[in-house]
């Protein structure tokens, strides 16, 4: 059971093998966490953050294959893993695909590809979850979205548009399990140095994995829907979002 | 008969951890037994629910099946020779007051609500300001009807008495508690004769509680939880006892037992933010602490007024705002003082706006296997959640209560580390072998119980 302070003792991780969801469960483990599914396309990933939970006393760690693209597999996933944990406590929802947003690179089925991995995939993934969390009364979603969806850049723009979709779909899941027991917060993490953003130029006011881990705990402890990392970034886009296009579109990177 | 059920989002008193279950109202005490049997119509857990002044998540029960028992509240019979009272569960302790007083008695432990159902009361084995010279409620139980999964039992001090020792403190974990035979204490009238006196830091405070123990039937100390430095601990201590006749102006020795509770005026809604902060709270206690006499004794007071001064406002548990409360509530023995100053200490320095802390000290332990209350000092602080740290912070100081031999309070609790468990109640095992003999299907559990891990079936679960 999720406590009063928010601390979860069971997870179902998507995009397990990932710098922050590795950071978040880290974190999570020192608090109340005792039972975690990590699902992903890396086993080898998923594995060691698996051990490294154990040895942090999480006493069950299970992994599991997953691409979120294969739609047709995730109502059972959800099943396998409600059977598994016995309660989903926090569902984490930390897959995604950075991709390209070079106009040669791109064609139909790449782009394609890229929706499905940030935004289709994750999002179907989180229903069917929901799902379970519905009929259990209680449980909490973590959806990670990113500032590139808060306003669409041409730099990355297919994988922004997808974290833009991913991001109202959590704020309208969020409204439409009011008084379900079910809680979604969206975490808008600006630029942090992971794998998935490695060899890229840091933006301005970038974080590292541990930040965003901290500013998750920090969101399950306040309860709150809606989390910036950093948190100035929160008021650096209320800005941006009003800039002209003409501006918009001659920022780099 | 047809049941229509719904499904609810239900929380304690604290309104936080919320969890939506499937309610059932039932109307006869003759229907708990459907609805806890293994073959009942809702499949899935199933937990007693009264009042919901738990502050915590003992009366929830996430995707199963709760009992709201409250319509359960029939007086069975009142024997005014001999003072007792035999009740259904559901009967709050607002109600039977009401019926008591009046008639020459009082109700043998009073939490700090009377807004309580007898079956809730029991469930906690609550204590009131006179535990140290009556015990806890549990004390007072002459039989009870447990309805378990198993069936039905009547238990009590000389019958069954396992099933008691187990019930009382049980957190409704060994079954429904249908009705409950209580004996009553007699009063001359509904005035209580009350000494106050302010003390300027916790050893007075202490001093003050601890002397002359038996000569007050009931004792207890707020603390200005903010204070700091030599001023920590600093307190207002009142003790009493219910006034004789004798003890009444003239006018009023002509109705000394009139009781009018008058009703609550109720918070509206909750605030969008906590207004209990640090500031606010702050100001209050300060008000608090200078509005009270330095020293007044033989001074008269309502019921409600000293018991249950907080009933005035009604849901002020709303006050805190979305994100709720949690009271932090520990004994600790005699000899541990120590760990009530540092509990103050911590807490001070972190910020913490505690409103209204309360200190008092118990007797003796009663029979419950999982009965809160032991020989020491217990204190309870109010604290808003959703601050950064706390989890860390009450962390650390459930371990020294734990290293103190001291424990905290099922009732209160909303955040406890299951392996501490154990270790706060020695007598754990003894009432988990109890429990799987009454419920061996593991049908009963709670939202309180599957987070601490209380029963086997959680275990697994968790």
């Amino acid at each position: 059971m999720i406590d009063a302070t928010g601390m979860p003792q069971s997870a179902v991780v998507i995009g397990g093998g990932s710098d922050i969801a590795r950071e978040t469960l880290r974190l999570l483990a020192s608090r109340r966490l005792k039972s975690v599914l990590l699902a992903g396309r890396d086993q080898h990933r998923l594995e060691g953050v698996a051990a490294e939970l154990a040895a942090l006393g999480v006493t069950t760690t299970a992994t599991t294959y997953l691409d979120v693209t294969r739609i047709g597999d995730l109502e059972k996933f959800a099943d396998d893993a409600a059977a598994l944990l016995g309660r989903i406590d926090l569902v984490l929802v930390a897959a995604g695909d950075l991709g390209t947003a070079e106009l040669g690179e791109l064609d139909a089925p790449r782009s394609a590809a890229m929706l499905e991995a940030n935004f289709v995939g994750p999002a179907a993934a989180t229903v069917a979850l929901a799902r379970v969390l519905r009929i259990q009364g209680a449980g909490r979603i973590v959806i990670l979205s990113s500032v590139a969806g808060v306003r669409v850049r041409r730099a990355n723009f297919v994988y922004g548009s997808a974290k833009a979709g991913l991001d109202g779909f959590g704020l309208g899941l969020a409204d439409a399990l009011e008084g379900s027991g079910v809680e979604v917060m969206v975490v808008r993490p600006g630029f942090v140095r992971t794998r998935m953003t490695a060899g890229l130029d840091p933006a301005p006011l970038a974080v590292d994995a541990p930040e965003v881990a901290e500013a998750i705990v920090r969101g399950l402890e306040t309860g709150a829907t809606v989390v910036w990392v950093p948190a100035a970034l929160r008021a650096v886009f209320a800005v941006m979002r009003l800039l002209p296009r003409s501006l918009w579109r001659r920022i780099p990177g | 008969m047809r049941q229509t059920y719904r499904r609810e989002l239900l929380s304690g008193w604290g309104r936080a951890a919320p969890s939506v279950a499937t309610v059932a109202r039932p109307r006869h005490g003759s229907e708990i037994a459907g609805l806890i049997s293994p073959g009942a119509a809702v499949p899935g857990a199933r937990i007693a629910r009264g009042l919901g002044r738990s502050y915590g998540d003992a009366a929830q029960c996430a995707g199963g099946l709760v009992l709201d028992c409250t319509h359960l509240d029939s007086v069975i019979e009142l024997d005014e020779g001999s003072g007792t009272l035999r009740c259904e569960a559901g009967a709050s302790f607002d109600a039977l007051l009401k019926l008591l007083v009046p008639r020459g008695y009082f109700l043998p432990v009073t939490p700090g609500t009377r807004f309580v159902t007898v079956g809730g009361a029991i469930a906690s084995d609550v204590h009131g300001k006179n535990h140290h010279v009556d015990g806890s409620l549990g004390a007072h139980v002459d039989e009870l009807v447990l309805v378990a999964p198993t069936g039905s039992i009547t238990c009590g001090p000389g019958r069954e008495s396992d099933v008691f020792a187990g019930t009382c403190g049980g957190m409704g974990l060994t079954g429904v508690i249908s009705e409950a035979t209580m004996r009553l204490i007699p009063i001359e009238s509904s005035r209580m004769l009350v000494d106050t006196e302010r003390a300027e830091d916790l050893d007075s405070c202490m001093a003050l509680l601890s002397e002359e123990r038996e000569r007050f039937r009931y004792s207890v100390a707020w603390l200005d939880a903010l204070a700091s430095g030599r001023r920590l601990g600093r307190a207002v201590v009142t003790r009493g006892d219910h006034a004789r006749v004798a003890d009444l102006p003239s006018r009023e020795q002509r109705d000394p037992l009139a009781y009018g509770p008058r009703a609550p005026i109720a918070v509206p809604m909750a605030p969008p933010v906590s207004l209990l902060n640090h500031p606010s709270i702050s100001a209050f206690n300060e008000m608090w602490f200078r509005k009270s006499p330095r020293r007044r004794t033989g001074h008269l007071e309502q019921i409600p007024g000293f018991f249950h001064p907080l009933d005035g406002l009604g849901g002020w548990n709303l006050l805190y705002g979305p994100r709720g409360f949690t009271q932090y509530q520990f004994v600790v023995p005699f000899g541990a003082e120590s760990v009530v100053k540092t509990v103050l200490e911590r807490l001070s320095k972190a910020r913490v706006a505690s409103f209204l802390a309360v200190l008092k000290c118990f007797g003796p332990q009663g029979s419950g296997y999982l009965s809160f209350p032991s020989e020491g000092w217990t204190l309870a602080l109010d604290i808003p959640l959703g601050s950064r740290d706390l989890v860390a912070l009450l962390d650390s100081l459930d371990l020294i209560v734990a290293e103190a031999g001291g424990r905290i309070y099922l009732s209160k609790d909303s955040r406890l580390r299951p392996e501490l468990l154990k270790v706060m109640y020695p007598r754990l095992s003894e009432w988990a072998a109890l429990r799987d003999r009454l419920d061996p299907a593991g049908l009963l559990s709670s939202d309180l119980s599957r987070r601490l891990g209380l029963c086997g079936s959680d275990k697994a679960a968790a």
